[in-house]
């Protein structure tokens, strides 16, 4: 049953695909077929994952194909049905939203392309998380990397389009060729590429190889993920894809690194070593508070998204090198805290950043602009697009009663239990990381301020946007589902939690569900008994139950009574009159305190030329230009770069171009490979 | 459940009566300080009376978040406020939430005046939220290390089990961890509620204001809904910082004489903070914007210390 809804799925899927190619001269066919068979595929892969997540069973398909060595094997396990549930309820959404959103784009653009790559996108993903043979799983892997690159350059006529999508590719397999050595590695320790073989395996090869392995996949699970400092790709493709693009990209193509992370660790290693969870907490950390400082900095909507994802990957990653510390130091129920908080946070972001992009890519198709600077006052032209970005905002600001505010409160119980599990002065970074994720959060909910009050409160700041216009039904409706997502997320969250139970069972043999939830339903506690802290508690709906009792006793009776008292005038402004769109607060006046506070970062620049005819203090014209350095494009990869090309140019040596020689150098190294191949 | 009812109205009675009381008798005695006469501590309340009798101008501008944000904030501040222990060291509602919702609680409502700051497009509003929400992100991390210097000592973030922990430990406020974490709390204390020498919540000149230049554009009930949260939620600090540090007289449970007692405690512990910030505030100048992410460093600092000293004491 479950073998053949996920089958199915994946064959509607690649029937969409090709059915949408073959009928892209008519371009409305095209896009409904494309649209319907992600949304089908999509339901069909839900039913299968959410399945195999209730019963806590296992399912193994085996395809018809393939031989010993390179097997198709299909493994649907909690953990892999758990990241397939995440992909399908993104994916039914942003298909959804892809009816209306493609649109506007029929006979401008090819839309029976499109639908093929994204329905070859979303069945490789589903076979990224289900793949259980290192070189079936890196077939899908470069499959997916392929789709969503020629996703990203979807408007390749612009040049920086192209850059960014170039980008990609280039860490994409940078990272995949990490991952390709760190699995040959455990593939000649095992004697196959079955996952099966690997499991725990990589805690009995030698610690150097050990250590080597766990970097390997770190990084190479990494770059997909958007971790610091091999994140510079994300900032630049997702923006210039298209926003449903953009809201898989960062909903669910990122989380694939996260995948690839826990079934690694989880999985293919035992208990670690205590530093591989420190370098893990280390690095998210980092990432978190370097995306959203960065993401302050933005005026561009969509890039402002783009480093928020970097962000959330990082706590993501806060909770992951806590489990993974908590699993060297024995503490299963604290692993499984930590784990059940990184998880819910990926699929949290999955929901508030998918439910984000889109509604970002109604306000850019209705404006026709990314830049910030030149929105304004949408509530009023979009309240629908608007209602729904903003609970995306409060979400992703963690505030309750929200779903991020739940998981980031777990990240936090786990974080504060973490201090007493060890007497070494490794437990300081418990706290040290808690603080620096409260910094992480307050920052976000300024970032969100102003990602939401500047392009929808207030005058409009351009003409394109006082003529905006609401979305279509289908795209409102895409974003309707993800916003009723982050509400039930937040407030459903004892009834959520205990999903988790046949995962941590998989990966730490410990079911932590009933410990988490307590009071008959009501409360989320961070469990009782272990560690030394018994945790607080938190009742999301409960807080929601309090505020819609207090709005409907008292502020809607009262709003009502006032509102015949109230009359609308204009602003006050201290007695300014006549106020314009150009008095208004920009995004970069709101950001500028932060901007000079953390200037030793940005190292920001700034140029002013006025231009005046009679006195300096009177002047006819003024330019303004502020940017900030791009610290890691420039210090890191610009060097790294150089002496790739000077590399690159000692070896033209080799190259001479003639035929002859070539043939000489394929028999040396068939020499070299038949000697190797006798000694060995 | 009678009980738990209880509870809550009586917190709640106390937020709401006591919150505009601490006002007034901080200005009375900052004016008497300062050989001013001052309003008398009842002025806050005539304020109130007479804003809630008013009409009100909505501007032009602005959208229903404008309308939306007092309720938000109102209510937000309630909610955390019922959240922790002032009378008792049982807290009415904590098992909705403990220290973290309380803060997150509270970052709700600073999430939506900053954006009804906004809303109406006058610069001073968008000058108030990006100060507010600047000040306010920098002041995080010091709040969390001293309240996980706490909550470890506790082995808990929920308030009853912190308050309780600290019960009939009445001289543990002078162990260097609490000492520290207690000096961390107090200026952040001081950057949250808007006080000298971060804000000053009595100045109108428009170039330095910060939490009153984000409402500058409400009046009538709605300027007495976003006043009465502040106070509010001054007092909610204020308490949280007394009770986590000073468990003298706080009652185990809420019944009985002893409850009546626990009143006049923390009566007397929120005067004793009362004059501290008074003369704080007297005594120092309100500073440049750009020197207070210092005095915040100078509050993550003392809370490291906090953090280090549970272990090395």
């Amino acid at each position: 049953m479950i073998t053949d809804l996920f089958l199915s799925g994946i064959v509607v899927w690649l029937a969409g695909a090709v059915a949408s190619l073959a009928l892209w001269r008519q371009p409305a066919v095209a896009r409904r077929v494309g649209c319907s068979a992600a949304l089908a595929g999509s339901l069909l892969d839900l039913a299968a994952s959410a399945a195999v997540l209730f019963s806590g069973s296992t399912t193994v398909i085996g395809l018809p194909f393939g031989n010993p060595a390179f097997t198709w094997a299909i493994r649907l396990d909690p953990l892999s049905a758990y990241f397939n549930v995440t992909l399908a309820v993104l994916a039914a959404a942003v298909s959804l939203y892809s009816f209306g959103y493609l649109r506007e784009m029929e006979g401008r653009r090819n839309l029976g392309a499109f639908g093929f790559f994204l329905n070859l996108l979303l069945p490789s993903l589903a076979l990224v998380f289900t793949a259980s043979n290192a070189f079936f799983f890196l077939v899908a892997w470069e499959v997916m990397a392929l789709a969503s690159f020629f996703l990203i350059i979807f408007e390749h006529e612009k040049e920086k389009t192209r850059k960014a999508g170039m980008l990609f590719l280039i860490m994409s397999h940078a990272g995949t060729g990490l991952l390709l050595i760190a699995f040959l590695v455990l593939a000649s320790a095992s004697g196959s590429l079955d996952f099966s073989s690997f499991h725990l395996l990589a805690s009995r090869i030698t610690p150097l190889q050990q250590g080597t392995v766990f970097l390997l996949f770190l990084f190479g699970f990494g770059v997909k993920a958007g971790l610091v400092p091999v994140h510079i790709w994300l900032p630049e493709a997702h923006p210039v894809a298209p926003s449903n693009v953009s809201a898989l990209m960062s909903g669910i193509v990122i989380k694939t690194g996260i995948y690839g992370m826990a079934r690694v660790f989880f999985d293919f290693y035992g208990p670690p070593p205590l530093w591989m969870g420190t370098v893990v907490l280390g690095l998210g950390v980092a990432s978190a508070l370097l995306g959203v400082l960065y993401a302050l900095m933005e005026h561009d909507l969509k890039r402002l998204l783009a480093w928020h994802s970097i962000e959330n990957i990082g706590i993501i990653l806060m909770g992951f090198g806590a489990a993974l510390m908590f699993r060297s130091l024995g503490q299963s129920n604290l692993a499984a805290l930590a784990l059940i908080a990184a998880l819910y946070h990926t699929f949290n972001h999955a929901i508030f950043k998918g439910l984000l992009f889109l509604g970002a890519g109604s306000v850019v198709q209705a404006t026709h602009t990314r830049n910030m600077e030149k929105m304004g006052g949408l509530i009023r032209l979009m309240p629908v697009t608007a209602l729904c970005f903003l609970l995306g905002a409060v979400a992703i600001s963690g505030l309750p009663p929200l779903n991020g505010f739940v998981s980031e409160w777990l990240t936090y119980q786990a974080l504060l239990a973490g201090f007493g599990t060890t007497q070494s002065l490794t437990r300081l970074m418990f706290p040290i990381a808690g603080s620096l994720l409260a910094l992480t959060a307050a920052l976000a909910a300024a970032c969100f301020v102003k990602a939401f009050a500047i392009p929808f409160l207030a005058l409009p700041r351009s003409e394109e946007a006082a003529e905006a216009r609401e979305c279509s039904l289908p795209m409102r409706a895409g974003m309707a589902v993800l916003a009723v997502g982050c509400i039930a997320l937040g407030l459903g969250a004892t009834w959520f939690v205990p999903v988790f139970d046949s995962i941590t069972q998989q990966t730490l043999g410990v079911r932590a569900s009933a410990a988490l939830v307590t009071a008959h339903g009501l409360a989320l506690t961070a469990g009782t008994g272990h560690g030394t802290v018994q945790g607080g508690t938190i009742s999301t709906a409960g807080m929601a139950l309090f505020f819609l009792l207090a709005g409907a006793a008292f502020a809607l009776p009262l709003a009502l009574r006032w509102r015949r008292r109230s009359v609308i005038g204009p602003v006050w402004d201290c007695g300014l009159p006549g106020l314009t769109a150009d008095n208004e607060y920009t995004a970069t006046a709101f950001s500028k305190p932060l901007r000079m506070i953390f200037s030793a970062l940005y190292r920001p620049r700034r140029e002013i030329q006025a231009e005046y005819e009679v006195s300096p203090h009177y002047p006819s014209a003024i330019r303004f230009e502020s940017e900030i350095e791009r610290t890691f494009e420039k210090r890191l990869y610009g060097p790294l770069r150089e002496r790739i090309m000077a590399a690159a140019n000692r070896m033209k040596g080799i190259q001479a171009g003639s035929i002859n020689l070539y043939l000489a150098y394929i028999f040396i190294t068939l020499i070299l490979l038949l000697l190797f191949g006798v000694r060995g | 459940m009678i009980q738990r009812l209880i509870e809550n109205a009586t917190q709640l009675f106390l937020l709401l009566v006591l919150a505009p009381l601490v006002t007034g008798v901080i200005r009375t005695l900052k004016a008497r300080l300062q050989t001013r006469r001052g309003p008398g501590i009842l002025q806050p309340y005539r304020d109130l009376r007479k804003l809630f009798g008013k009409g009100m101008v909505i501007p032009e501008t602005a959208s229903w978040i404008f309308t939306a944000t007092p309720w938000v904030v109102f209510f937000s501040t309630i909610l955390a406020g019922l959240m922790i222990p002032m009378v008792a060291a049982k807290a009415p509602l904590g098992l909705f939430g403990g220290v973290l919702a309380v803060i997150y609680l509270l970052g709700l409502g600073r999430f939506f005046l900053a954006l009804s700051g906004l809303d109406t497009g006058s610069s001073f509003g968008g000058l108030g939220s990006s100060r507010e929400m600047t000040i306010s992100a920098l002041a995080e991390p010091a709040m969390m290390l001293a309240i996980f210097t706490v909550a470890i000592g506790a082995g808990s973030t929920g308030l009853t089990e912190i308050a309780g922990a600290a019960i009939g430990q009445t001289w543990r406020f002078l162990a260097p961890a609490q000492m520290f974490a207690f000096a961390a709390l107090a200026l952040v204390l001081i950057a949250e509620t808007g006080r000298i020498p971060v804000d000053n919540p009595d100045t109108h000149l428009e170039l330095t204001m910060i939490h009153e230049a984000m409402i500058l554009e409400y009046s009538g009930p709605y300027l007495a809904l976003v006043e009465w949260a502040a106070s509010i939620k001054q007092l909610v600090l204020m308490t949280l910082l007394i009770n986590c540090f000073w468990p003298f007289g706080l009652q185990p449970t809420w019944f009985g004489f002893g409850a009546l007692q626990g009143i006049g405690w923390l009566l007397a512990k929120l005067l004793l903070l009362c004059c501290a910030i008074v003369l704080l505030e007297t005594v120092n100048a309100k500073m440049r914007l750009f020197r207070v992410p210092e005095l915040l460093a100078v509050a993550f600092t003392l809370g490291s210390l906090a953090l280090v000293s549970t272990f090395l004491f």
